[in-house]
C-alpha cells in the first residue's frame, strides 16, 4: 500500500486538518478514506470526519485538543494504518432528463464545445465521475473526472434561481444542485432523484469516494422517478467498486 | 402551544446544533450566541440542548396557551410581558394567555427566549434548529404554533443572574487558520492593526467585513470550513462563516474565531466595528 507525505495543522481548539499532496487524485482520496476508516476504529464516536479532495478534517465535539500531542498521535496512527481498507464504495447510476425544458444552456454549450446536443449528452453519460467531496449545500457533490471535451466557462451572470435537481457544467466540474439556489453553472439537464432527502432512511445515499454515472432518460420516466424519489422509494442502481 | 401573533424580522427555533452530517454538507446550525442560550437555559434548569427562540433585530409578539416559566437573554429588545417591561436573565412565571412582545433594539442583535423544558418542535436529523430545506420552514411566520409542555410546579432556585454583557466588546480573539502562513506582511499589518466594520451582508451563514485588505492569487482545493473560519477572497474581502455556514469552501482560511468570539460577533449588526487579535 502506497503512503503519502501528510501534514497536520491545527484548525481552532477542537479540530485538526490533515493534508495530503495538493492534487486531485483518486489514489490520494482512497488513502484518505482508508485512514479515515482506521481513525474511526481508533477514536471515540464523538469525532466527526470531513474528507474533501486532498484533506481530512477531524472535529472533536467535546475536547480541547493539545496540538503537538495530537499531531504525533495522528502521524503514528497513519504509519500503522496500512492494513485497513476504506468503507465500501459504489458506482451510482443517476437518471438525468436532458430535455430542453430542464436545460436552458444545453444548445449554447453544445455549440461552444463544437458538439451536437446528442453528442454532448452522450459524452456526459459516457464517463464516470468520482465524488471528491460533499459540501457547499447538503448533498452537493464535488465531482472529478470531467473530460476536456466538456470543459466550459461558467455563466457570466449567475442565475438568482436554479431549480432543484439541475445538472450543470462549469470549468472542470459537473454536478447536481441538490436544492433550489442561486448558481452560475450552465444547466444541461435535471436529475429527478433528491440528493438530500430528510425523509429517506439515509438522507444522502452517496458517499465521498463513490462514483457517479449519468443515464439519459425520457420525460415520462423523469416524472415517474420524481414521484418515487420524493416519497423515498426510488433506489438508484448501484454497483460495488473494488469488488 | 406558543402562538405567533406577529413574527418580527427573523426568529428561528435553535438548539445546540445538528452534528454528524458535515461530511454530507449539512451545517451544524444552532444558536449563534451560545453563551446567551446556555445562560437562559441554565436559569430554567433546562438541558443544555433545550430548544429556544433566536430573535434577530426586531422581535415577535407571542402568546402562551399554557402555564410555564420563561427567561430571555442576549440582545436587549425592550421586551414586555403583558405590556410590563421585563429584564434579561430573570425568570418569569407565565399564565395561560400571557403575551410577550419585543420592541426597540437597544443593544446587541440576537435575543433568546427560553421556556421551561424547551420548545418541542419535531427534530430533523437530531436537531430542532431551523435550517431550510432540511426543516420545512426557514423561520417563524404569523400564526405558527410552537409546542411546549405546560409547567407549573418548578421550584425556582435562582431567579436572576447578573452577567457582564459583551455588546461593547469589539475585539474578536482569533487563532491561526490553516492558510495563515500565506499572509503577507502588509496583509498581516492590515488585519491586526485596523478596525473593520460589519457589512450589510451578515446573517446566520456568514458575516462579511465591509473593508477590503490586499487580495491574493492563491489557489487551493476545496476543503472543510468550520463556524468562525475567516476566509480571504482573491479580491481581499474577509468573510467570517457562522453557524449555518457552508461546510466546505475554496477560499484560504486565514483565521479562526474562538467560540467566545463567535458569540461576540453574533451580537453585531451592519455598521458595528470589530478588530482582530491573535491568541
Amino acid at each position: 500500500m502506497k503512503s503519502f507525505p501528510i501534514t497536520i495543522k491545527p484548525f481552532g481548539k477542537s479540530a485538526l486538518l490533515i493534508e495530503w499532496p495538493n492534487k486531485v487524485d483518486e489514489s490520494i482520496l482512497y488513502d484518505i478514506l482508508r485512514f479515515q476508516k482506521h481513525l474511526s476504529l481508533e477514536l471515540d464516536a464523538s469525532w466527526e470526519f470531513i474528507p474533501v479532495y486532498n484533506s481530512l478534517t477531524l472535529v472533536s465535539q467535546n475536547e480541547t485538543l493539545v496540538f503537538n500531542t495530537w499531531r504525533q498521535k495522528l502521524l503514528d496512527l497513519y504509519a500503522s494504518s496500512n492494513e485497513h481498507k476504506p468503507a465500501d464504495r459504489y458506482l451510482w447510476k443517476l437518471p438525468v432528463c436532458y430535455d430542453l425544458e430542464f436545460a436552458p444552456d444545453l444548445e449554447e454549450v453544445a455549440h461552444k464545445l463544437n458538439l451536437s446536443v446528442e453528442g454532448l449528452v452522450k459524452e456526459h453519460c459516457t464517463h464516470e465521475y468520482i465524488v471528491y467531496g460533499i459540501g457547499f449545500l447538503p448533498g452537493f457533490m464535488y465531482l472529478g473526472g470531467l473530460p476536456k471535451s466538456l470543459e466550459t466557462q461558467r455563466k457570466k451572470e449567475p442565475r438568482m434561481k436554479v431549480a432543484k435537481g439541475s445538472v450543470g457544467l462549469a470549468g472542470k466540474q459537473t454536478g447536481i444542485y441538490p436544492q433550489e439556489s442561486p448558481g452560475g453553472w450552465n444547466l444541461i439537464g435535471n436529475c429527478p432523484i433528491p440528493m438530500f432527502n430528510v425523509k429517506a432512511e439515509d438522507p444522502c445515499f452517496v458517499s465521498i469516494g463513490d462514483k457517479i454515472k449519468f443515464e439519459a432518460i425520457p420525460r415520462a420516466e423523469y416524472e415517474l422517478h420524481k414521484i418515487e424519489g420524493e416519497v423515498g422509494i426510488y433506489k438508484p442502481e448501484k454497483v460495488k467498486l473494488d469488488a | 402551544m406558543l402562538k405567533v401573533l406577529k413574527s418580527g424580522f427573523y426568529t428561528t427555533v435553535q438548539d445546540a446544533g445538528r452534528f454528524g452530517l458535515r461530511h454530507k454538507g449539512v451545517p451544524i446550525s444552532g444558536a449563534m450566541d451560545m453563551t446567551a442560550m446556555n445562560r437562559v437555559n441554565s436559569l430554567l434548569e433546562n438541558e443544555p440542548e433545550a430548544a429556544v427562540l433566536e430573535i434577530t433585530m426586531t422581535g415577535p409578539t407571542l402568546t402562551f396557551e399554557e402555564n410555564t416559566y420563561i427567561c430571555i437573554g442576549g440582545a436587549e429588545m425592550s421586551a414586555t410581558l403583558n405590556n410590563e417591561p421585563i429584564e434579561n436573565y430573570t425568570l418569569y412565571t407565565i399564565t395561560e394567555g400571557d403575551i410577550i412582545s419585543f420592541g426597540k433594539l437597544e443593544q446587541g442583535f440576537r435575543a433568546y427566549l427560553a421556556i421551561k423544558g424547551g420548545f418541542l418542535t419535531d427534530k430533523v436529523l437530531g436537531s430542532r434548529s431551523q435550517y431550510y430545506p432540511l426543516t420545512s420552514k426557514k423561520r417563524l411566520k404569523d400564526h405558527d404554533e410552537i409546542p411546549f409542555e405546560a409547567a407549573s410546579n418548578f421550584e425556582i432556585k435562582i431567579s436572576e443572574l447578573r452577567v457582564d454583557s459583551h455588546f461593547d466588546e469589539q475585539t474578536l480573539i482569533v487563532e491561526r487558520g490553516p492558510e495563515y502562513d500565506m499572509l503577507t506582511d502588509s496583509q498581516l499589518t492590515s488585519i491586526f492593526s485596523k478596525d473593520f466594520s460589519i457589512s450589510k451582508e451578515n446573517n446566520r451563514m456568514a458575516y462579511q467585513i465591509a473593508e477590503y485588505i490586499d487580495g491574493h492569487s492563491t489557489n487551493m482545493l476545496t476543503s472543510a470550513t468550520l463556524p468562525g473560519t475567516v476566509q480571504l477572497t482573491p479580491a481581499g474581502k474577509l468573510i467570517i462563516l457562522m453557524k449555518d455556514g457552508q461546510t466546505t469552501g475554496g477560499y484560504p482560511r486565514i483565521l479562526k474565531l474562538t467560540e467566545e468570539a463567535i458569540c461576540i460577533l453574533a451580537q453585531k449588526k451592519f455598521g458595528d466595528m470589530v478588530n482582530f487579535k491573535l491568541i
